[in-house]
């Protein structure tokens, strides 16, 4: 009887431990808000995290990009990426969600519940890059033109066929219509000049592909947006690069303009020497300024930054400041009035406020070490994540109800005590997955209608050497004891083969197949559980209860 | 009492020719299938973009889509119904020299052409994938290794914990169980992801399960029927297992049935896989594993083996023809 008394106790332990994992609670979790603020959100829900595939969501894996060029020090890189992208997603508002490195250069981010992919992979993966630069104000650049052509000639760059006309026809269209204004700014004029005598000449590979802005900024170029993937081809061009002149770097505008008829994107040649960058940013806000109708991102400078800026904008007052972004000039570079320090403000194409919050988001978060490219993606509609579950439980509860009705069938009354082992072996199983913080995935949940159908088997090996047991002609008290005893060699072997299947494929499976093996070594752990010791339990109590020589039930 | 196969006496060692050539018979073409045709890898192996639709418009079907995605550029799209009728699973699988921005163009480009041919709203995306050839590179190679050392490490197990005849017979029988389901997979062309791998671990793990059950009473019975033969034996321990193997089978069966019909696309393929792994390993537990063991034992005789090389009828049995 005592032994009774201390399995019963045993087992309420193990019981109150599960439904302790298991009861639902309150969390408090971020989520983005209509407005495209996190807010805070506040809900009570049983604590077993759905994976990605079963509530919808993004997965991405990046690794630090390397084909512009060798970064210095990966490691280091994708370290600080790790931080930069988490605080990014945390300002994002995402519910739960998984940031974490994988091996020695990748890094996993998982955002439940995305709604929009696009705008979560822009804000993950945007570089933010920012730079404060001064153009090219005398105009070196467009001096060197002509050599930079012969260079490219010499390297054996042909003009691009039927072109000309076509080029020289926008140029005309610019020159003509504002002749004037053109004039009054003589370094234009003479730069201008400069590409018109060139322009006549065989030698204009990449010359020719340039035309002027009106009021145009020095260093700032047009090209025709159809040729800007030629043009850029030249830029990287090696012949390009070394004719470029020293302390000079190429860029291209954000967007493309409309000059006349005709979209251009413009281009500029900018000091090599950046005034300030992003990391003495301490401050960025998006804005619609009323006057412009137009998104804009006003920033606030670091202490220190304030005071390196201050001393640079106060040597470049009346020269144009290009403010480039992951490598793109934001806007026209405005003329620097008088000197700045600590605020600035950073306009937008477009009028679009929440182009501004994301892009204030990333500068608050702080730029990434180095471009990153992302290897992986996979998202998973809501409505596919919802019909899973729905399906996964469909699935499960008629899988229970088959295994239960031929336990029943075929073992009668301790098939019934066997059933009732499965229900406290769901409740162990389940409660064993919230206790270590397990992801249930679909995968997962296959695994675990799977470990329902395995988990009789132990009941079932036992319960047949009970009846063989029987057969012999030993008392039922004798009969359950060698029979749980007899079965355990069995028992065991079976299940260490698929622990060991389910630990290896836990090591080098993904998210998903890593489900599958957690709920199966959780569902094998508790199966043994019910089997050998619940059941047997009930089993005992059973055989207390009836008369010693009825005939045993199963 | 309800009972199954309870004091059967079936020969079933007898029955073991017909075995082997019901494998034979099944294995080989498929195995030849298989070298021909090759494994229909998913897309997380092979590296490129998946991506599953839900139509809206009822002018959005497969031989409507394929001519817009080639003229969009997408070189030889893959294009299936994915669970119901309006849902279409479109795969661009890598070539070979591109890089890992083209899986996330092409995911990108698929959804333009879409949108441009049939009308903003007349689709919602409800699955994307886009993996990288580093990624899919990295991922075979994970699958063989979690294969292969998921094998070993078992085999290592079954060896230290058996003697070296029954560890190989049990081997052995595993082995014809995955052949036979890599055969499956190419009568049946599923698409092996890696959901697939994890299920022929699964299938593995199970079929070892059974002999293992079968071979423990094998020993047992052994030292039991000390004057039995090992034909006898062999026999007596195959029919005693038999109810318990029969009702596992058929509940894990249950399980697994109700999955590939009710689980719905992403689990039917994977669950086919584990429902054929238990009708083949139960096959293999009951029909191949322990003939092996007894052709092992005529062979090599161990310690424990009486009259292996004569085999002869044995109490339990039916008689027998004795193989020469």
């Amino acid at each position: 009887m005592s032994t009774i008394r201390n399995r019963l106790l045993i087992i309420g332990l193990l019981l109150a431990a599960a439904a302790y994992a298991l009861w639902p609670r309150t969390v408090t979790r971020m989520e983005q808000g209509p407005d495209g603020e996190p807010v805070e959100v506040v809900e009570k829900r049983i604590p077993l995290k759905l994976g990605l595939d079963l509530q919808g969501g993004m997965h991405l894996a990046v690794e630090i990009d390397q084909s512009g060029g060798p970064v210095a020090n990966p490691g280091d890189a994708l370290d600080r990426a790790e931080t930069v992208i988490r605080s990014r997603v945390d300002e994002f508002g995402v519910a739960e969600p998984l940031i974490q490195r994988v091996g020695t250069e990748r890094i996993i981010i998982e955002l439940p519940g995305i709604t929009d992919p696009a705008q979560a992979k822009d804000i993950v993966s945007r570089s933010a890059f920012l730079e404060f630069r001064i153009t090219d104000m005398q105009q070196q650049f467009a001096d060197a033109l002509p050599a930079i052509d012969a260079a490219l000639a010499r390297a054996g760059v042909r003009p691009m066929a039927g072109e000309r006309s076509r080029t020289e026809s926008a140029i005309d269209l610019i020159l003509g219509t504002d002749s004037a204004d053109r004039q009054s700014d003589s370094t234009a004029a003479e730069s201008d000049s400069t590409v018109a005598e060139s322009g006549a000449t065989s030698e204009t590979v990449f010359s020719e592909l340039l035309s002027y802005q009106q009021g145009g900024i020095p260093g700032e170029f047009l090209v025709p947006e159809e040729y800007q993937a030629h043009a850029d081809s030249l830029i990287r061009h090696p012949a390009f690069q070394r004719a470029l002149p020293r302390g000079l770097t190429m860029f291209w505008g954000d967007e493309p303009i409309s000059q006349g008829a005709r979209p251009f994107f413009p281009l500029y040649a900018l000091q090599s020497r950046a005034l300030i960058t992003g990391e003495e940013l301490s401050d960025a806000q998006a804005q619609i300024d009323q006057t412009m109708n137009q998104a804009v991102v006003n920033f606030t400078l670091t202490r220190r930054g304030g005071r390196v800026f201050g001393r640079a904008t106060a040597e470049n007052v009346g020269n144009y400041m290009a403010i480039v972004l992951d490598g793109r000039v934001q806007g026209r570079p405005p003329v620097i009035r008088s000197q700045i320090s600590r605020n600035g403000q950073i306009e937008l194409g477009s009028s679009q406020i929440s182009d501004a919050q994301d892009l204030a988001l990333v500068l608050r978060a702080g730029a990434l070490p180095a471009p990153i490219e992302i290897v992986e993606e996979r998202t998973v509609g809501p409505s596919l994540g919802r019909d899973s579950v729905a399906r996964g439980q469909r699935a499960g509860i008629v899988a229970i109800t088959l295994v239960v009705v031929m336990i029943a069938l075929y073992y009668r009354t301790a098939g019934l005590l066997a059933i009732g082992g499965l229900v406290f072996y769901v409740i162990f199983a389940l409660g064993g997955l919230a206790m270590i913080d397990a992801t249930l995935t679909l995968p997962g949940l296959a695994g675990f209608v799977l470990s329902l159908g395995l988990a009789v088997d132990a009941n079932v090996l036992i319960f047949e050497r009970i009846r063989e047991e029987l057969a012999l002609n030993k008392s039922p008290r004798t009969a359950v004891d060698s029979g749980f005893q007899h079965a355990m060699p069995a028992i065991i072997d079976a299940n260490v083969t698929t622990v060991i299947m389910a630990a290896f494929l836990f090591q080098f499976g993904t998210g998903a197949v890593q489900g599958f093996a957690v709920t199966l070594i959780i569902g094998i752990v508790a199966s043994l559980l019910t089997a050998v010791f619940v059941t047997r339990t009930f089993f005992l109590i059973w055989l207390q209860r009836r008369s010693p020589s009825a005939q045993l039930s199963i | 009492m309800f009972r199954l196969f309870t004091d059967s006496a079936y020969d079933i060692l007898s029955y073991r020719r017909i075995a082997y050539t019901v494998a034979a018979v099944f294995i080989i073409p498929g195995l030849i299938f298989l070298a021909i045709g090759g494994l229909n890898f998913s897309i997380e192996f092979t590296g490129g973009t998946l991506i599953v639709i839900e139509a809206h418009d009822p002018a959005i079907v497969a031989a409507s889509m394929r001519p817009a995605l080639q003229a969009g550029g997408i070189a030889d799209p893959e294009i299936q119904v994915f669970g119901t009728e309006n849902e279409f699973a479109i795969r661009a699988r890598l070539d070979p020299e591109a890089t890992d921005e083209n899986t996330q163009q092409t995911a990108e480009a698929v959804a333009e052409i879409l949108t441009d041919t049939f009308g903003a709203g007349s689709y919602t995306v409800i699955l994307t994938e886009a993996v990288g050839p580093k990624v899919g590179g990295e991922l075979r190679q994970k699958a063989v290794l979690a294969l292969v050392l998921g094998f070993g490490a078992i085999f290592f197990y079954l060896w230290m914990r058996y003697e070296w005849r029954f560890g190989t017979a049990a081997v052995l029988a595993a082995m014809h169980d995955i052949m036979a389901t890599f055969a499956f997979l190419a009568y049946l062309r599923i698409e092996m992801s890696l959901f697939v791998v994890a299920s022929l671990l699964l299938i593995v793990g199970y079929s070892l399960n059974d002999t293992i059950v079968t071979f423990d009473r094998v020993r047992e019975n052994l030292r039991k029927y000390r004057r039995d033969k090992f034909y006898g034996v062999l026999n007596r321990s195959i029919n005693e297992t038999l109810p318990r193997t029969v009702l596992t089978s058929g509940t894990t069966l249950a399980a697994s049935l109700s999955l590939v019909i009710l689980g719905g696309e992403v689990l039917s393929g994977p669950l086919m896989v584990v429902t054929f792994g238990i009708i083949t390993g139960t096959f293999s537990s009951i029909f191949i594993a322990s003939p092996i063991l007894m052709a092992i034992e005529q062979r090599w005789p161990g310690e424990d083996v009486r009259g292996a090389k004569d085999i002869g009828s044995a109490p339990g049995t039916t008689i027998v023809t004795p193989k020469a």
